[in-house]
């Protein structure tokens, strides 16, 4: 993160009578920095993302938008500026006149202004429907549409929320890049929010996990697939196979495990780790598990039988019944050497590397 | 893709669209289920109306009614100071009405669709209240309101605002427009409220997020796109008052009397149904070009602001 965070968010709580939409949220988000706000619906992310804005007022707590306290002050006087969720274009302006929409309280003189709508709707690539009105968009052009006008603004900060949640999948994976090619040429503070965790992964520099109004976890898309702090945060990220270990040995940073069928290991502690009758709740991931093929050696193997399975085009999931485990394992494995072909009811050893077994506070 | 033989071989079996007997089309079928309807409306809403052109070409003989064309009626209609000044008044009376109501009924409306909260819908039901009872009991109530020993009169003159009472609120336009705007105003608030209602809350704050305060995002948002509902309010209004003939009856004094007492007259005492029909047409092309004039400068006026 750049040296002084462009967003501060100090001990925000937000009630609605008795609701806690936010409860205690404390983040800072660096200057031209993608962050994403992950979380399933009623997390609170929209509630926060919606604060930054100025649409919601925190019940208490400080919002600062580059070193300056944002609280008190109207949306039309923040440094911020917002992409919809439906994208609120103007149904009574074309295109040019929803960019400009902005501009205009700006009292810029007309060939400046002209320059300034011209440049953004070339930055989306919708110049050339500058006559159009909302209702003659489709969803990706509304969206660019939306692109443009908050980004004619110059904001300090823009602010998505689910921009992407009304496209069809193919659109949505194009603009997912396109976005973030967009925020590192213009080199702003983009706060994306989103339920898709796959959407947060591919386009964060980090990420701020959220459950119940509270942050569970914010790091790299990277660090927090690989080592979810919480049972939930690696639940919400992509499956993960559950298991509890009985805790042999404890250290400051470090944990020793004794588990039923992937024997002793020592994991990472995961920060607000409490033990449970000394036992651990301990994790890995489907894609980590790989299908050992006749007499193929691995150092670690497990071995079960094949209870269903699952195609997906590209992978199957294997549902491998393990004796001894609490709940059958899930296996995701490449099609390329035949998983699809794996029956059901056949015996299978699966091979795993110790290292991406991770422990997982509650 | 290839095309096989057999694909083109079942296409020429297909026959043509266009060879479709229209009797079995779905829009005849659909024209075959509304006729009972469309039927009953045509005649109830053409035909008088086409009776009454037919008239106003024709002309009165004492106690018969002579067919043969004529434009006399229109003449007199159009040419003769009473009927004019009569015309003119009306709409003059019809425009101050429908201007007044929609300026008291915007208000009232974006506060019920917008401030309206869990009980938006109490709201609406009591501005419908004073529906319930005749609307003569409420025009003969303005008088008890407006008249020399009314309500008002003597309230103001109790706190010695006044020392006699006002005799320019009753038998006259001013008490013409009061009461209609009254009783017109549900009818505006209504249509005004299902436009608010409709308008995107999104787009109201996306206004706010690109540096509008309240005032200029009513004025750049929310009216232009209220205005469906404004128009549809001075039609509603302005249509009807026009042609209004008991109010001024009752209310309007020698001042106030409208172009629908004159026509009334010719088809009463008067007994001159031509000349009656030809004021009632004249009366419905003028209106109509004026609420389409209202509707064009409203549509100007919002296309202004940006």
């Amino acid at each position: 993160m750049a040296e002084k965070p462009m967003i501060e968010i100090d001990a925000v709580s937000r009630y609605y009578g008795i609701y806690k939409a936010l409860d205690d949220v404390t983040l800072d988000i660096g200057a031209g920095e993608f962050f994403s706000l992950l979380g399933p619906s009623g997390c609170g992310k929209t509630t926060l993302l919606r604060s930054i804005a100025g649409f919601d007022t925190p019940t208490s707590g400080d919002i600062r938008i580059d070193g300056r306290s944002a609280i008190d002050l109207p949306p039309n006087k923040r440094p911020t500026n917002m992409v919809f969720q439906n994208y609120a274009i103007f149904p009574h302006l074309n295109v040019e006149e929803n960019v400009a929409y902005g501009l205009k309280r700006l009292k810029l003189d007309a060939a400046e202004e002209r320059r300034r709508v011209g440049d953004a709707l070339e930055q989306v690539r919708l110049a050339h429907l500058s006559k159009r009105k909302a209702h003659e968009l489709s969803g990706g052009q509304r969206q660019r549409v939306a692109l443009a006008r908050a980004l004619v603004m110059r904001p300090k900060v823009l602010l998505l929320d689910e921009p992407l949640s009304a496209l069809d999948k193919k659109l949505r994976e194009e603009m997912q890049v396109e976005l973030r090619t967009l925020q590192k040429a213009v080199g702003i503070t983009f706060v994306l929010v989103t339920h898709d965790q796959y959407e947060a992964l591919a386009m964060s520099d980090r990420i701020a996990v959220m459950f119940g109004g509270r942050i569970a976890q914010v790091a790299t898309p990277k660090e927090i697939y690989q080592h979810p702090l919480t049972r939930q945060v690696a639940d919400f990220l992509g499956g993960m196979n559950f298991m509890q270990a009985r805790i042999t040995g404890e250290s400051a940073i470090n944990l020793s495990v004794e588990t039923a069928r992937f024997g002793n290991v020592t994991v990472t502690k995961p920060r607000g780790f409490a033990a449970s009758n000394g036992q651990a709740t301990i994790g890995i991931r489907p894609e980590r598990l790989r299908v050992l093929w006749d007499d193929a050696k691995a150092d670690c193997e497990v071995t079960g039988l094949v209870v269903d399975r699952h195609y997906f085009g590209e992978i199957t999931h294997l549902i491998v019944d393990v004796p001894g485990l609490e709940k059958p394992l899930s296996v995701s494995e490449t099609n390329n050497f035949g998983a699809d072909d794996i029956p059901v009811g056949a015996p299978i050893r699966l091979a795993y590397d110790p290292d991406a077994l991770v422990a997982l506070a509650d | 893709m290839v095309a096989l033989p057999g694909t083109a071989q079942t296409e020429i079996n297909v026959p043509p669209a266009a060879g479709r007997r229209w009797a079995s089309s779905d829009e005849a079928n659909g024209l075959t289920l509304i006729s009972p309807t469309l039927l009953y409306a045509l005649a109830l809403l053409f035909l008088p109306v086409l009776i009454v052109i037919a008239y106003s070409f024709w002309s009165q003989d004492y106690l018969t009614i002579d067919r043969s064309f004529t434009l006399e009626n229109y003449r007199v209609a159009l040419t003769e100071p009473i009927y004019r000044d009569l015309l003119w008044r009306s709409l003059t009376i019809s425009l101050a009405v429908s201007v007044i109501t929609v300026a008291c009924s915007y208000p009232v409306a974006w506060f019920i669709s917008f401030h309206g909260g869990v009980h938006k819908n109490l709201w609406l039901f009591l501005i419908t209240v004073p529906c319930w009872t005749s609307y003569l009991l409420r025009v003969m109530s303005w008088k008890v309101i407006l008249g020399y020993q009314g309500v008002l009169n003597t309230g103001l003159m109790s706190t010695g605002l006044i020392d006699k009472p006002v005799t320019t609120l009753l038998y006259n336009s001013n008490a013409v427009i009061i009461t209609l705007v009254h009783s017109w105003a549900a009818f505006a608030i209504l249509p005004i409220y299902v436009s608010l209602e409709k308008i995107d809350r999104s787009l109201i704050e996306a206004a706010h997020d690109l540096g509008d305060n309240k005032f200029w995002s009513f004025l750049r948002v929310t009216l232009p796109l209220s205005l469906p509902g404004i128009v549809s309010a001075f039609l509603i209004v302005m249509i009807p008052t026009v042609g209004d003939y008991v109010t001024p009856k009752l209310v309007g004094g020698k001042d106030g009397v409208m172009i629908a007492t004159a026509i009334q007259a010719q088809f009463g005492k008067g007994a001159n149904w031509p000349l009656g029909a030809a004021l009632s047409v004249t009366t419905m092309v003028v209106v109509s070009a004026m609420a389409g004039l209202t509707v064009l400068v409203l549509k100007l006026f919002v296309r202004r602001i940006r």
